[in-house]
């Protein structure tokens, strides 16, 4: 009975130390390797349990997942000789594990493995562009160029760029002064066309006022002196109707009309003849008038 | 490995009993469930072995050896199966793995089960947070963000602008899971690739937008093509991330050239002041001439009105003098005559001169006129001080 205990007990045990040295589980997110005596055997991409030779055999795994990867800014001189700070990052993934054991092994070498090359892409990409194009909707095929370049240089490393991006891409300290000298320049062109705008604004409108203004005046004017004119005409007409039924007698009348008006103040000093026609009683009894007149 | 001074453990409780609980890699090695842990192994020796005692001592006697074991091990495996419950709370999202594979299925808020200890993991990421990316600031102090300090950050948010302008631009970026699978499997630093990629798409927008309009009129437009593009970005990496919203919090000229923006607006301000006040001018004198120019209509109608119903009044004197006339007319003329030269006469200041005396000859009267003798005297008369007027 003890005998037949130990016995299970060793078997037992001999089957776990087996089983925990030959079974591993190979994670969603993992690749593994097994080496046989650091002989390549097999790839592993599916995650799940496996088997392998205890003790002889040697598991490596390897991220699954996509990696990013952020190399240092770099200074860039564009086709247009600007110069340009860019800071780029990765996306890449392990693809062939094996191959990458072989090259890299560690995932922490890769950024020094990665960014000469990515930069270098950058560089000579980014070169034959100018600024005007990095900005501008042309980033996106820029970027896929890059991604290109990189990707047939980092084959032979197992991994794949599945993206490149340029992250930041800043006018270097040296220019930035100049470029806000020009900003500053710029702004200040503006404010002053924006004074001088408003100037001109100012003056069209006062000028504007002041043509309205005559305009107005003189139309008046003109309305005025129409109705004016209307006025005398219309009076002219009256007075004529009136007096040519006897313009004798309206000389006469409108003559003593004029004298009453005319001299009719105390300041006035007549030095008249007693030949007149007021004093034709005055040394005659009978009157001159007709003796004279006839 | 040595089991000889194990009692009758048996192999499973030996693995406790070694004293190395994390049994070197072994899949067995983790044993769930027991209180206690792996901590303190001889306890668990102890607590065997009296459980075994008290086993042996409930069962019948010679039913011990073979059938206690089996019955350990179904107690042990027991404790091992219900160590697999787990709980999901409700902002998280259970994903349970078995054997390293995702099988597919997530599980919602309660209770669940799933294979426990080397077997099977579950992961619990929580999918209801709203994750926050500060970019060009960093806020310390994240519970308390009214109070908390800003740090800028000038090489984060310091971009290029369409118009090769630079312009500092601070935004938050929010986002949560979507995906928990997708976040989990697919990229193995999913929170620095959000901030990389936010970083990337802002530039890339603002390196289309002149910096006036990125400073004043386009925010919105630069928020909702940010989020539009990023949430683009997520989906292409399968990231599982739902990015919830994009906020710009400060879209500014850089320091050194702020005085020059805060100038054209100066500009802009003085422009509009110019403007107005022109127009108040404007305002003030078009309206007067307009005044101006009814008073010079109304006056010309009232002479027109005046003149004409002068001439009417006139000639209807006149017709009615001109009728009496005609009844007795050289009387008429007569008396009017005398009657106007008699009121003037009245008035008037007279001399007469017989003119007779002076054409008899010899010694006839010359008439002398002495005016400035005459002005005189009217000066006198009206005390009126003005002399321009007796020189004329």
């Amino acid at each position: 009975m003890n005998k037949l205990l130990i016995v299970l007990a060793a078997l037992g045990a001999i089957l776990l130390v087996v089983a925990s040295s030959s079974l591993f589980i190979v994670e969603q997110t993992q690749q593994a390797i097994v080496l046989f005596f650091g002989k390549p055997q097999e790839t592993i991409k599916n995650p799940g349990l496996y088997v392998k030779v205890p003790f002889a055999e040697e598991v490596v795994y390897y991220e699954k997942r996509v990696l990013d990867l952020d190399p240092p800014k770099e200074r860039m001189i564009l086709a247009d000789q600007k110069r340009l700070d860019v800071d780029s990052y990765a996306r890449y993934r392990i693809v062939d594990p094996l191959l990458f054991y072989q090259t890299t092994r560690r995932v922490s070498e890769v950024s020094g493995k990665l960014t000469p090359i990515i930069n270098s892409s950058l560089r000579r990409v980014l070169g034959n562009e100018t600024l005007l194009d990095i900005l501008s909707g042309k980033r996106a095929t820029i970027m896929v160029d890059i991604q290109k370049a990189v990707n047939d240089a980092v084959k032979r490393f197992g991994m794949e760029i599945v993206e490149v991006r340029v992250r930041r891409a800043d006018y270097p300290d040296e220019t930035r002064s100049n470029i806000e000298n020009r900003m500053k320049s710029e702004r200040e062109r503006e404010a002053k066309e924006f004074r001088a705008r408003g100037f001109e604004m100012a003056e069209g409108i006062r000028a504007d006022a002041g043509k309205q203004k005559i305009v107005i005046l003189a139309e008046a004017n003109k309305k005025a002196e129409t109705l004016r004119g209307e006025g005398d005409s219309q009076a002219i007409k009256i007075y004529a109707d009136a007096f040519n039924q006897d313009p004798e007698f309206f000389a006469f009348y409108r003559s003593m009309q004029a004298y009453r008006k005319s001299i009719a103040s105390e300041d006035t000093t007549l030095v008249i003849s007693p030949k007149s026609d007021f004093f034709r009683f005055f040394g005659d009894i009978r009157g001159r008038q007709e003796k004279e007149k006839k | 490995m040595s089991w000889d001074n194990q009692g009758g453990g048996g192999p499973w409780g030996g693995s406790g009993g070694n004293g190395n609980g994390n049994g070197s890699g072994s899949p067995w090695g983790r044993r769930p469930g027991g209180p206690g842990g792996g901590g303190q192994p001889p306890d668990i020796d102890e607590v065997i072995r009296r459980g075994q005692a008290k086993l042996r001592s409930l069962l019948p006697r010679g039913f011990g050896g073979w059938k206690a074991i089996l019955l350990v091990l179904l107690v042990l495996m027991g404790i091992w199966a219900a160590n697999g419950f787990y709980r999901v709370q409700p902002n998280e999202e259970g994903v349970p793995m078995v054997l390293g594979r995702f099988l597919g299925t997530t599980t919602n808020p309660g209770l669940h089960w799933n294979w426990p200890g080397p077997i099977g993991k579950v992961y619990t990421p929580d999918v209801t947070a709203e994750n926050r990316i500060e970019i060009g600031l960093r806020t310390s102090g994240e519970s308390s963000r009214r109070g908390a300090s800003v740090r800028d950050m000038p090489e984060e948010s310091q971009m290029i602008t369409g118009d090769e302008n630079i312009v500092d631009i601070d935004f938050v970026v929010f986002w949560k899971i979507s995906d928990a699978p997708n976040y989990l499997f697919n990229i193995r630093n999913p929170d620095e690739t959000v901030k990389m990629a936010a970083e990337s798409v802002m530039r890339a927008i603002i390196g289309q937008t002149p910096i006036q309009e990125a400073l004043t009129s386009r925010r919105e437009d630069i928020e909702s093509r940010t989020l539009s593009s990023l949430q683009n970005l997520m989906s292409e990496y399968k990231a599982g991330i739902q990015v919830r919203q994009v906020q710009l919090l400060a879209v500014l000229p850089p320091k050194n050239v702020i005085d020059a923006f805060d100038e054209v607006s100066r500009a802009r301000q003085d422009m509009d002041r110019l403007k107005n006040e022109a127009e108040a001018f404007r305002n003030d004198i078009v309206p007067r001439a307009r005044g101006e120019a009814q008073q010079l209509l109304q006056g010309a109608e009232a002479y027109r009105q005046e003149v004409v119903n002068r001439a009417q009044g006139d000639a209807n004197r006149f017709n009615s003098v001109y009728a009496a006339y005609r009844q007795a007319k050289d009387v008429t003329t007569t008396r009017i005559y005398l009657e106007t030269l008699e009121e003037i006469f009245s008035n008037v200041n007279k001399v007469i001169i017989d003119s007779k005396l002076g054409d008899a000859g010899g010694a006839g009267v010359i008439p002398y006129l002495p005016l400035p003798e005459i002005q005189k005297r009217r000066k006198k008369d009206d005390g009126n001080d003005s002399s321009s007027r007796g020189g004329n």
